[in-house]
């Protein structure tokens, strides 16, 4: 066992992992972290989404020793600090970019990353940044419609590609 | 997975000494092509070298007019960082996979890979760029050897890739969407002394050179040179349950079209 030790939605945390401990079971087995969601395990769903050092990354596809010293946030420390939702959270209820909720840590991760990035996207651009994410409910309109309301632009019904 | 050690060390030295103690270690970058590898139990290393805590391996710099990358620099920071020196390059790191690919993803994990269809091979190969490697250089014409193979030796790692800059280049990917990789794509860049194409995603043998291209297109760097040349033989094409052999032999001659009509 190796010694671990990161900074986790702003508290410093450490813990004993085996080198092929993935980041999140870190997060979900150890510190019971359970909103960051495994979907696929393989790479490719983005249900596991987090930000390392500001950059989202797929928690299952990063060693938990490799983020040793890192800055990690997760759909826990996303809320407001007094409970309330934070602006991206409520934009999903309000523009009903849920379904089941199971993509949905992942893709408010992601939003929250490509808002940094990005203040202003546009409709393609949220697009393109969610390429990672996949919502198996298929609810990808009102997930983008729920990202542009975020970023505080006008909300225009959108289609297909 | 099973378990195995995991190394993180600060330097290239400790690196490479721990590889050559332990033949059953790999070196690990972005781990986004290993991790997924490891958990398929198609890779089971005795130890993980990792290389992402050594500093001499990250970052770009101009050396003498050319662009130095090194080995552990993300996708998303070449994206940045080379959209004025090299845009051609900027570009195509900013189009592989999805944005957290690219937060974790290295120019020389995807290099050492050598995947068939991966995209920084057919930019290394097309700018005809030098990889170093902790022993030696290697010209982009030794280094791929075919499929997932290339010249590197047991416990070699790539520390930095070195990009002559083309007067102008541009890589045409069609993307296949399900795996985000390229269906067949070309890098196509031109320099003083003439045009080098380079395919990617197409071959069995990995990412190749289409030389007739380069001679038409060093005569007149202009979409309507290809227009008599036939693509490439559709014999020891990729052929799976995206596209024939034949399809893709045509892709690379619409890629290579377009690359040269966007440069
Ligand atoms: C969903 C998804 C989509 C993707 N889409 C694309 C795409 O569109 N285009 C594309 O090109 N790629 C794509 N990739 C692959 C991605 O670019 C990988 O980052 C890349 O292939 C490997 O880089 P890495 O740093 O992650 O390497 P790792 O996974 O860490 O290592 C890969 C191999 O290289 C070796 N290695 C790593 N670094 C070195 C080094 N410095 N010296 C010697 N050997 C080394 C390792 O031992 C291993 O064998 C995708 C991956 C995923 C998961
Ligand atoms: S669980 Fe990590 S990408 Fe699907
Ligand atoms: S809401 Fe069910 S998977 Fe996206």
């Amino acid at each position: 066992m190796h010694k671990v030790s990161m900074t986790v939605n702003g508290r410093p945390v450490s813990g004993e992992v085996e080198g092929r401990t993935l980041l999140v079971d870190f997060l979900r087995v150890n510190l019971r972290l359970t909103g960051t969601h495994v979907g696929c395990d393989t790479s490719q769903c983005g249900a596991c989404t987090v930000h390392m050092d500001d950059q989202p990354v797929k928690a299952c596809s990063v060693l938990a020793l490799d983020a040793e010293g890192a800055d990690i946030a997760t759909i826990e420390g996303m809320a407001n600090a007094d409970g309330s939702l934070s602006t991206i959270q409520q934009a999903f209820q309000d523009y009903h970019g849920l379904q089941c909720g199971f993509c949905t840590p992942g893709m408010v991760m992601a939003a929250a990353a490509l808002l940094r990035e990005t203040p202003r996207p546009t409709e393609a651009e949220v697009r393109e940044y969610l390429d990672g994410n996949i919502c198996r409910c298929t609810g990808y309109h009102n997930i983008v419609k729920a990202i542009m309301a975020a970023s505080g632009q006008e909300v225009v019904p959108v289609a297909a590609e | 997975m099973y378990d195995f050690d995991f190394i993180r060390p600060a330097s290239v030295e400790d690196a490479v000494a721990a590889l050559a103690t332990d033949p059953e270690a790999i070196a690990f970058s972005g781990g986004q092509t290993l991790m997924p590898a490891m958990k398929q139990r198609l890779a089971s290393p005795s130890a993980v070298v990792s290389l992402t805590g050594i500093a001499a391996l990250k970052g770009l710099r101009d050396e003498g007019g050319r662009l130095w990358i090194g080995a552990a620099t993300t996708h998303a920071q070449v994206a940045r960082e080379a959209a004025d020196s090299y845009p051609a390059l900027a570009s195509l790191a900013g189009r592989i996979g999805d944005p957290s690919v690219r937060a974790r993803g290295t120019i020389g994990g995807s290099l050492a890979n050598n995947d068939p269809s991966a995209c920084y091979p057919a930019a290394v190969l097309g700018s005809g760029a030098t990889v170093v490697t902790d022993r030696r250089e290697i010209a982009a014409d030794d280094f791929f050897e075919g499929m997932f193979t290339t010249a590197l030796e047991e416990g070699e790692i790539v520390t930095a890739v070195i990009f002559p800059r083309p007067a102008r280049a541009r890589y045409e990917k069609f993307r296949q969407p399900a795996s985000r990789f390229p269906l067949t794509a070309a890098f196509v860049a031109q320099f003083d002394d003439g045009v080098r194409v380079a395919i990617t995603g197409a071959s069995e043998g990995g990412v190749f050179r289409w030389t007739e291209a380069e001679r038409a297109l060093t005569g007149n760097f202009a979409p309507e040179s290809l227009d008599d040349i036939a693509p490439p033989d559709a014999e020891g094409m990729i052929s799976d349950l995206h596209g024939s052999g034949a399809y893709r032999a045509h892709l690379v001659k619409v890629m290579t079209r377009r690359a040269v009509a966007n440069a």
